[in-house]
């Protein structure tokens, strides 16, 4: 198992500075770090330790470990953190199955969960709880996003598919839930299909007039290849899951021109997400992704709270993570009652920026955009 | 529009097929031969895209990409029986089992090391761009066309191999008595780390010629390898025309299950539960094949040698 501890020095300018003596806090962060689907995870840790590098605070210990990408490790971890490690604080999740598996009995014990990526609905609703804050989405924003750019573009014979998992089933019923036009057709397909072949021959056959999918990973990158190889040029729209910026290379070409929604993007007008592309460029030496910005707006969640309060008056603390006092580098940015955000949410182009593949903000898609949810949570 | 609809589907599932075919010739070739189960079949797979990635970025040429995998893979093959599979011969299933799923844990880190997390840019020719027509009413993507040549061409040139030349007689010896040809003089341990390199080699090309349509990730191995598994259990074990036979009807069932059970469901059933049930059907279509073969033929559709 790899282990890293990351403490933050006491630097001698620090000492200089007479400061109100806080408690340390302590961050445990779960994340995807090898086998399938790491690009996401190591992305989350390094905007997360970019904030808490820059923000040189010492009462801040993060200990980060490698889930695997598997639920019943990601909660021996879990299990570990709070027990053996006492952490206060748990983020770092990347997929919904895990989340589902160590959320729950984590903030039952006490501990305060940030979610930097998964949003599953089951938290979101009548399951919300004090502990638990979500720092991404909602997992039905972007695909709602993506419908209600649908309505405006004017297509109203969308064709939609999306993996037979419940991730999946979100996406359909988000898209459906602000897109107004017809269906040309709606398809589920296998986890972690690889082929689309089928697919793409009953598109071409359906007569829609723009195609809508959610396909995570790998399968959006295979998807997106065969549908262009197959001469296909019907619109393409999606969530931002796979137009990220370390999945675009990948893909190639074939993503040009195609619209997809996101929270974020690195040509957002602020001088906080200015300030994060230049350094996580210069820190790593790659463009920063959605979920680095996911990770790094995380991190300076949390500092922004020790700012204020201190861990051991939980209920201040808690007070002060809702208030959200923190500069995203995603402009405005605050908790809705059920403690999952209300933001802005963007349509993007996918540009050739140089040789690199990139996106570009060409509209704003849902403004103050709240997910469904809200309103069935009690707090 | 239908009738077309279903020719290009057909072809679809022809080609999904064939590629199967590329994966499961060397599990059988290997299962058959050394009686080895060997999980890590996927990893080649992976090393074969991976190799071809990289070298068709080095250089440009989507060929060399091509020759790099198959050498790369049969490599890492070579090493792997050398180096791990020969102490593992004499033990049983369940040793390999262990042996096997450990490669492919370390070679997916390997891989990681060698490339980063990211799924890796690896795109066909601009010659096989789009679509050709065929039969003057089918558009059909080119280089899926060009897929179905080559697989069958190096489906054929496997069969030449194995009933027509020396060596193949001596790797069908060994698949039907491995201690009467050891006995006869033959070097059967020269044939087994040939006949695992051969089946690295046809893995590695597989993946390279898949990773242009699909994505070149950490793990794309694994989805191929339990469709490779039910291809040569249906094809029966050892047997490389059952592989072919096999991987085409797995092909088809999959590819045909996922374009029409929903409709045809849809006559019977309220359109929604009918998509549900559909989807659901078509993903577990090919493993119900199986069951069925495996009741009215145990030992699969070409029971090899004996």
């Amino acid at each position: 198992m790899k282990k890293q501890l990351i403490t933050s020095m006491l630097s001698a300018a620090l000492c200089l500075a007479p400061q109100v003596e806080a408690s340390p806090v302590k961050v445990g962060m779960i994340t995807t770090l090898s086998g399938g689907g790491s690009g996401l995870g190591v992305d989350v840790r390094d905007g997360f330790m970019l904030a808490v590098n820059n923000a040189n605070n010492s009462d801040l210990e993060v200990i980060i470990e490698d889930d695997g990408r598997k639920p019943s490790l990601a909660v021996q971890i879990a299990d570990k953190m709070i027990q053996k490690d006492k952490v206060d604080i748990l983020t770092g999740i990347i997929w919904s199955n895990l989340a589902m598996a160590v959320v729950p009995s984590s903030v039952n014990q006490g501990i305060l969960y940030l979610s930097p990526n998964a949003g599953p609905s089951a938290f979101a609703g009548k399951n919300c709880n004090k502990n638990y804050f979500n720092v991404a989405w909602q997992n039905d924003n972007l695909h709602e996003a993506m419908g209600s750019y649908a309505n405006g573009e004017g297509h109203n014979n969308s064709f939609i598919l999306a993996p037979n998992y419940p991730a999946g089933k979100d996406a359909l019923t988000g898209y459906k839930r602000f897109y107004q036009g017809q269906l040309s057709g709606e398809l589920y397909t296998k986890l972690g299909q690889t082929d689309y072949a089928a697919e793409i021959a009953q598109i071409r056959a359906s007569g829609a007039d723009s195609v809508f999918f959610f396909l995570p990973g790998g399968m959006g990158i295979s998807f997106m290849k065969q549908y262009s190889q197959a001469g296909m040029t019907i619109p393409l729209m999606g969530p931002a899951f796979s137009f990220d910026q370390g999945i675009l290379q990948a893909v190639g070409k074939s993503a040009l021109g195609v619209r997809n929604s996101s929270q974020w993007n690195k040509d957002l007008d602020n001088a906080a997400n200015k300030t994060f592309v230049a350094d996580f460029q210069s820190a790593y030496g790659r463009l920063p992704s959605l979920y680095a910005s996911q990770g790094y707006d995380t991190a300076n969640l949390i500092l922004s709270a020790m700012q204020s309060t201190d861990i051991n008056d939980k209920d201040a603390f808690r007070a002060a993570i809702k208030s959200a006092q923190f500069e995203s580098v995603r402009g405005d940015f605050r908790f809705g009652n059920n403690q999952h955000p209300i933001q802005d949410i963007y349509v993007r182009e996918v540009v050739m920026q140089g040789d690199v593949l990139t996106n570009k903000i060409i509209g704003v898609a849902l403004k103050d955009h709240q997910d469904a949810y809200a309103a069935d949570c009690a707090l | 529009m239908g009738a077309i609809l279903l020719l290009e589907q057909c072809l679809n599932g022809l080609q999904l097929g064939i590629m199967l075919f590329l994966m499961a010739a060397g599990l059988t070739l290997i299962f058959g031969v050394m009686g080895l189960i060997n999980l890590a079949h996927g990893s080649l797979y992976m090393i074969g895209a991976f190799a071809c990635a990289a070298v068709a970025s080095w250089t440009g040429s989507f060929t060399l990409g091509l020759v790099a995998s198959v050498v790369c893979a049969a490599a890492a093959g070579a090493l792997i029986e050398i180096g791990v599979m020969r102490r593992l011969y004499q033990r049983d299933h369940l040793d390999q089992v262990l042996a096997t799923f450990a490669l492919i844990l370390i070679s997916s880190e390997a891989m990681r090391w060698l490339f980063g997390s990211y799924p890796l840019y690896l795109d066909v020719p601009e010659v096989f761009y789009g679509a050709i027509n065929l039969f003057g009413v089918l558009q059909y993507s080119r280089y899926r066309l060009f897929i179905i040549v080559l697989g069958l061409l190096t489906a054929l040139g496997i069969y030449l191999l194995i009933n027509k030349t020396r060596i193949g007689m001596r790797i069908r010896a060994g698949a039907a008595d491995r201690q009467m040809t050891a006995a006869l003089g033959i070097n059967i341990s020269l044939i087994f780390t040939l006949v695992f390199a051969l089946g690295a080699a046809l893995a590695g090309f597989a993946g390279a010629l898949v990773g242009s349509i699909q994505s070149v990730d950490i793990g794309m191995g694994e989805p191929v390898l339990i469709l490779a598994f039910v291809v040569v259990v249906i094809g029966g074990i050892g047997s490389i025309r059952g592989a072919l036979v096999g991987a085409i009807i797995v092909g088809m069932v999959d590819t045909l299950g996922r374009g029409y059970l929903p409709q045809l469901l849809q006559l019977i059933l309220d359109p929604v539960f009918a998509n549900t049930l559909g989807a659901a059907l078509a993903s577990i279509a090919i493993y119900l094949l199986m069951i069925m073969i495996l009741i009215f033929k145990p030992k699969g559709l070409f029971p090899a040698y004996g």
